[in-house]
């Protein structure tokens, strides 16, 4: 298991009234596995994020129950400075995450920071820069870049750690659709060349229902739901009192299996799933109605 | 015919910035009175530049933008304040109040208003937003969406007849998404101008009907959403897709299906009138 997290529990400050914000999650995600984390705002999503790489419970104050085991080292044996780097951050806004002038500096701040030779901090810069395409950019200043590519980028730099999980917090919701897209691609590449495993909190199921292994639906510091694309969106109704949008096409499926004026059996996750559907009845009803003519 | 009043009149309007981006070459657009319209694009198309002349933020390098027939670059802070209210696309980029209630009252303190009228204002802008409870909080204890709303409410509080809403969407749960834009459809009932910037395209299907779609700092194309939409290949070189029903319809072109349904209600319709009979359920 590349995450493995028992009966978490986790409220910010230690006074008795603060309210729990994580109550009891219990999680595994597989090596390689592309995992998303939806649900409301205020669900607790990020709470989750900060517990994979340690950042709670060691540097904000509150009170912790249960284990958080990634990379095989339970949160509690371990420093951070030992998690840290077994687990790459990326967040919201590309903007907000850049520290330095340039891409590879920017690239090469962790390794640096880790006191790592020079030859090999050019190796993992070269190397993370390669992996999320944006090799030609190297000495190019944050600006000169669209938020897809300056996304890449924080991907890139926490790549150079050499990771085994990467955690990605809402990380395309300020990006346009072609940005969405390519930083999706960039993170399905990754988990199959170098097996990393993706843990990516996200709104938009739409947007990942194509890259996901599994679907998990956090609410109120619970996990409600939790399975592969076509499992998770069965539950229709229970997305829907979450305020978790359906695709559209999947949308369109549940109207039809519950007519009588179709005969469907399997959900729409893509608009390629739908066409091939579709066309398929469209078919079958030309030749129902020329052999009725005939 | 009545003719519309303009309200917003952009004419071959250019806009570099002091760092040499050039992100504005030659926009012309005419928004009307009570429109409500989308601006979609790429990010860096300049859909944020565009509107931040509207309002006076930014002037023109060259060409001219009007705001209720007067000229931005002519008209002082003050008319322009009372006429645009702009929410950023990142809430907590404009609040620096100590209160909730001062953040409200800021706007028609500034702009000179009585003691009794400012506070008729901000009452009545805390209670449309729902923040009445929250007037004493510090602005940075609220929550995202409510940030958004108080955002919102100093900008009504102003009472202006054009909002602009950069990105009123991102970051948020449907149900916030869905309670921003009923606001606004709200808001366009009282006879108020929308202007919305978003990349979320079922947002701009179900709630915008008229989009303008910006490439490379110009304007692609603009029209009812319903039209835009129907032509992807022009969207395509802003590199927007249109909403997956949308899609899957215009793939569906050649048995008939028309390529303009914007939602799952009309999608389901029409292939029920195209498929949907109880002898389909037998084969």
């Amino acid at each position: 298991m590349s995450v493995s997290i028992r009966d978490l529990w986790w409220k910010y400050g230690e006074e008795e009234t603060a309210p729990w914000v994580l109550k009891g999650i219990n999680l595994d995600v597989k090596e390689g596995e592309f995992v998303v984390i939806t649900g409301p705002n205020e669900s607790g999503k990020t709470t989750l994020c900060l517990c994979l790489n340690a950042l709670i419970p060691y540097n904000f104050l509150g009170v912790f129950k249960g284990h958080v085991k990634v990379a095989g080292m339970d949160s509690r044996d371990h420093e951070i400075s030992e998690l840290a780097p077994k687990v790459g951050m990326v967040f919201q806004d590309p903007d907000s995450q850049f520290i330095t002038l340039s891409v590879d500096t920017e690239v090469a701040f962790g390794p640096e920071n880790f006191g790592f030779p020079i030859s090999e901090i050019e190796e993992r810069v070269d190397w993370a820069l390669r992996a999320v395409r944006m090799e030609g950019y190297k000495y190019k200043p944050p600006r000169a870049l669209s938020g897809g590519q300056k996304q890449r980028v924080a991907i890139a730099a926490a790549l150079a750690m050499r990771p085994d999980i990467l955690v990605l917090d809402e990380p395309t919701s300020n990006l346009d659709p072609v940005g969405k897209a390519e930083v999706l691609e960039i993170i399905s590449e990754l988990r199959k060349e170098i097996k990393l495993t993706a843990i990516i909190v996200e709104h938009n199921v739409e947007d990942c229902v194509a890259f996901a292994d599994r679907f998990v639906l956090l609410y109120d510091g619970k996990i409600e739901l939790s399975g592969s694309p076509e499992e998770f969106l069965e539950h229709e109704e229970k997305l829907k009192e979450r305020w978790v949008r359906l695709p559209q096409v999947t949308e369109l499926s549940h109207l039809m299996m519950k007519s009588e004026h179709f005969y469907l059996k399997n959900l729409y996750l893509t608009v390629e799933q739908a066409y091939e559907s579709i066309d398929q009845m469209f078919r079958r009803s030309r030749l129902g109605r020329t052999k009725e003519g005939s | 015919m009545v003719e519309q009043k303009k309200e917003v009149e952009v004419r071959d309007l250019h806009f570099t910035y002091p760092d040499g981006t050039v992100a504005l070459k030659g926009v012309n657009l005419d928004i009307y009175e009570n429109d409500f319209v989308g601006i979609i694009g790429q990010n860096g198309s300049g859909k944020t530049t565009l509107v931040k002349h509207f309002n006076g933020t930014l002037k023109p390098t060259s060409g001219k933008v009007l705001i209720e027939g007067a000229d931005t670059t002519k008209s002082d802070f003050k008319h322009l304040a009372k006429r645009v209210g702009y929410v950023y696309q990142n809430p907590s980029y404009q609040l620096f109040c100590n209160s909730v209630e001062k953040e409200v009252e800021f706007g028609p303190t500034i702009l000179g208003f009585s003691k009794d009228e400012i506070e008729q204002r901000v009452n009545d802008a805390l209670k449309r937003m729902g923040l009445e409870k929250k007037r004493k909080e510090y602005p940075f204890f609220l929550s995202i969406g409510e940030r958004q709303r108080l955002a919102i409410a100093s900008i009504l509080a102003t009472n202006p007849s054009i909002i602009i809403v950069d990105e009123p969407t991102t970051g948020q749960d449907i149900r916030r998404a869905e309670e921003i834009m009923d606001l606004l459809i709200e808001l366009h009932k009282e006879g108020r101008t929308i202007i919305v910037i978003t990349h979320d395209m079922r947002i701009i299907a179900d709630y915008v009907p008229k989009t303008v779609v910006m490439l490379n700092g110009k304007i692609l194309t603009e029209g009812p959403t319903r039209q835009i939409f129907a032509d992807p290949k022009t969207l395509l070189k802003a590199f927007v897709l249109p909403p997956q029903i949308t899609r899957l319809a215009q793939k569906l072109g050649a048995y008939g299906i028309p390529p303009t349904p914007l939602n799952t209600a009309e999608m389901y319709g029409v292939l029920k009138n195209h498929l949907g009979s109880k002898k389909g359920k037998r084969s």
